[in-house]
C-alpha cells in the first residue's frame, strides 16, 4: 500500500481562526493537523494523504514584509517534510491571493516541492503568480469552498504523487502562459484546415494559441513644475462623507463620486468616514488623511509649492472591484478630471 | 482605474502598501505606502511625526509627477 502523502496547508489569519482584520499583521505560526477549511480538505483527500500541519500568517504581514515572511513560512513548511503544499483557497481576497501565490512560488523554487492554490480569476494574485504556481479557479467568496476543495484535493494528490500534469483546460487550472511541445496525431496542416472550415461554417472552434492581451498604457509626460498645477486627490480607499449619503457599497461598488473639499483645510473624522470592507478601515476613520492627504496639500498650497488642489475628492471603494467595472470607472474619472482641468493626480489605493 | 487616467495623459502618482500589484498591472509612478490600513502616515507615531512622514510621502509623489519615467518605478521614503 502506498504511503500516505504529507500535506501542509497554508491559511491566512481569518481562515486559520486567529482573527479578522485586527490580526492581519499576525506573524507566521504553525498548528498541528488541519485547521478550519483544512478539515474539509482532509475529508476530500481521503486516505491518500494527511494534512500534517497548517501554517497560518496574517495577510498584511505577508504582503508588506514579503521576503522575511516567506522565509519564515518556508522554514515552518520545510520542517513538516510535506510531499505537497496547498494554499488557500483565497477566493477574491486580494492580499490573501497574493500571499497564496507567493507561498506556492517560494515552496516550488526554494523547497523544490509541488504546490497548488485556488482563487477567483480576477484576484491580483493570479496575474502575479500564474506562471509560478498551479492556480485553480474559484468563486468570489467562501460560498464556493466545498466546490473548490473537491477540485483542490485531487489536484494536490496528483502533484504529491509526482504524476504528470497536462494542459490547463484539461486539468482545470488557470493557464500559466507557458507552452509545451508535444507530438499530435494529426499534422498542423490538417488541424489548421479543419479550424478554417469550422470558422467558415460558423461552427465553434478553439484557437490552439491564445494571443495575450497586453493592455499597456504609455506613461503620461512629466510636469515641468507644480506651481501652476491643479492636483486632484483620487482614492479607492472608500473615504466618503459621514453617513455615506450616496450609499457606496463596501465591496463591488457600483459607483464612484466627487465630493466638494474646496472649503476644507483638512479631512476631519467628524465629517468623513471610510466604508471599504476589505481591510481594517479603523485607522482611516480616525484620520481620513491617512488615505486622502488634504492636510499636507493645503500646507503645500500655502507654501506655493503646488498650484492648487482640485476642490473635489474623487472616491470609491476598490474592494473586489470587477476589472471591467474598474476600467469603466477609470474612463469616466479620466474624462471628468480632464473637464475639471486637472494636471496630475495623487491616487491612494488600499 | 489609474491606468485609464494615465491613458488620457494625466500623470498619476500611485500610493500603495502592496506596490507589486500596481507595478505589475502597469502603473508607472508608484510610491510605497506605509501599510494597507494607513497608506499615508503611521498611527504609531506622534501626530507631528505622522504628518511629517505623510508630507515626505506626498512630496515623493509630487516629485515623481515631475520626473519622466519609461518603466514602472517604485519610490520609497528613506528612513532618516
Amino acid at each position: 500500500m502506498a504511503t500516505k502523502l504529507r500535506v501542509v496547508h497554508y491559511l491566512n489569519q481569518f481562515f486559520g481562526g486567529i482573527g479578522g482584520e485586527d490580526k492581519a499583521d499576525a506573524r507566521p505560526a504553525v498548528k498541528a493537523g488541519p485547521v478550519g477549511p483544512g478539515v474539509l480538505l482532509q475529508k476530500c483527500l481521503g486516505d491518500g494523504a494527511e494534512v500534517v500541519a497548517t501554517v497560518i500568517c496574517g495577510d498584511s504581514y505577508l504582503s508588506e514584509h514579503i521576503d522575511e515572511a516567506l522565509a519564515e513560512v518556508s522554514k515552518l513548511i520545510a520542517a513538516q517534510r510535506p510531499d505537497v503544499v496547498v494554499a488557500g483557497p483565497a477566493f477574491a481576497a486580494g492580499r490573501y491571493g497574493v500571499a497564496c501565490g507567493a507561498v506556492c512560488k517560494s515552496v516550488r523554487e526554494q523547497l523544490k516541492l509541488p504546490a497548488v492554490t485556488a482563487m477567483f480569476p480576477e484576484n491580483p494574485g493570479v496575474d502575479l503568480y500564474r506562471r509560478h504556481a498551479y492556480i485553480l479557479p474559484a468563486g468570489n467568496t467562501a460560498i464556493d469552498m466545498a466546490g473548490v476543495m473537491a477540485r483542490l484535493a485531487p489536484f494536490a494528490l496528483k502533484l504529491g504523487r509526482g504524476e504528470a500534469v497536462g494542459p490547463a483546460d484539461l486539468e482545470g487550472y488557470l493557464p500559466t502562459g507557458m507552452r509545451r511541445n508535444e507530438f499530435g496525431a494529426r499534422s498542423g496542416a490538417e488541424r489548421m484546415v479543419e479550424m478554417l472550415l469550422d470558422r467558415l461554417h460558423q461552427r465553434p472552434f478553439m484557437s490552439e494559441v491564445q494571443l495575450p492581451h497586453y493592455d499597456q498604457v504609455n506613461p503620461a509626460a512629466a510636469l515641468s513644475g507644480l506651481e501652476n498645477a491643479t492636483i486632484a486627490l483620487v482614492t479607492t480607499s472608500g473615504v466618503v462623507p459621514q453617513g455615506n449619503p450616496d450609499r457606496i457599497e463596501s465591496w463591488r461598488a457600483t459607483k464612484w463620486l466627487k465630493y466638494p473639499i474646496g472649503h476644507l483645510q483638512e479631512m476631519s473624522a467628524a465629517e468623513w468616514t471610510c466604508v471599504h470592507g476589505g481591510y481594517d478601515n479603523g485607522y482611516i476613520r480616525l484620520d481620513p488623511q491617512r488615505a486622502v492627504p488634504l492636510d499636507i496639500m493645503r500646507e503645500l498650497e500655502r507654501e506655493g509649492k503646488v498650484g492648487r488642489v482640485l476642490p473635489y475628492l474623487y472616491t470609491t471603494v476598490g474592494n473586489v472591484q470587477p476589472i471591467e467595472r474598474a476600467r469603466r470607472f477609470g474612463r469616466e474619472m479620466a474624462s471628468a478630471l480632464k473637464q475639471d482641468g486637472v494636471t496630475a493626480v495623487l491616487f491612494t489605493a488600499t | 482605474m489609474a491606468k485609464e487616467i494615465e491613458r488620457v495623459g494625466i500623470a498619476v502618482a500611485f500610493f500603495s502598501a502592496i506596490p507589486a500589484i500596481p507595478l505589475n498591472v502597469g502603473a508607472y509612478r508608484v510610491i510605497l505606502g506605509k501599510a494597507v490600513p494607513y497608506v499615508l502616515g503611521d498611527p504609531h507615531l506622534t501626530p507631528d511625526h505622522e504628518r511629517a512622514l505623510r508630507r515626505q510621502q506626498v512630496l515623493l509623489g509630487l516629485q515623481s509627477l515631475c520626473t519622466a519615467v519609461t518603466t514602472p518605478t517604485l519610490l520609497e521614503v528613506q528612513a532618516a
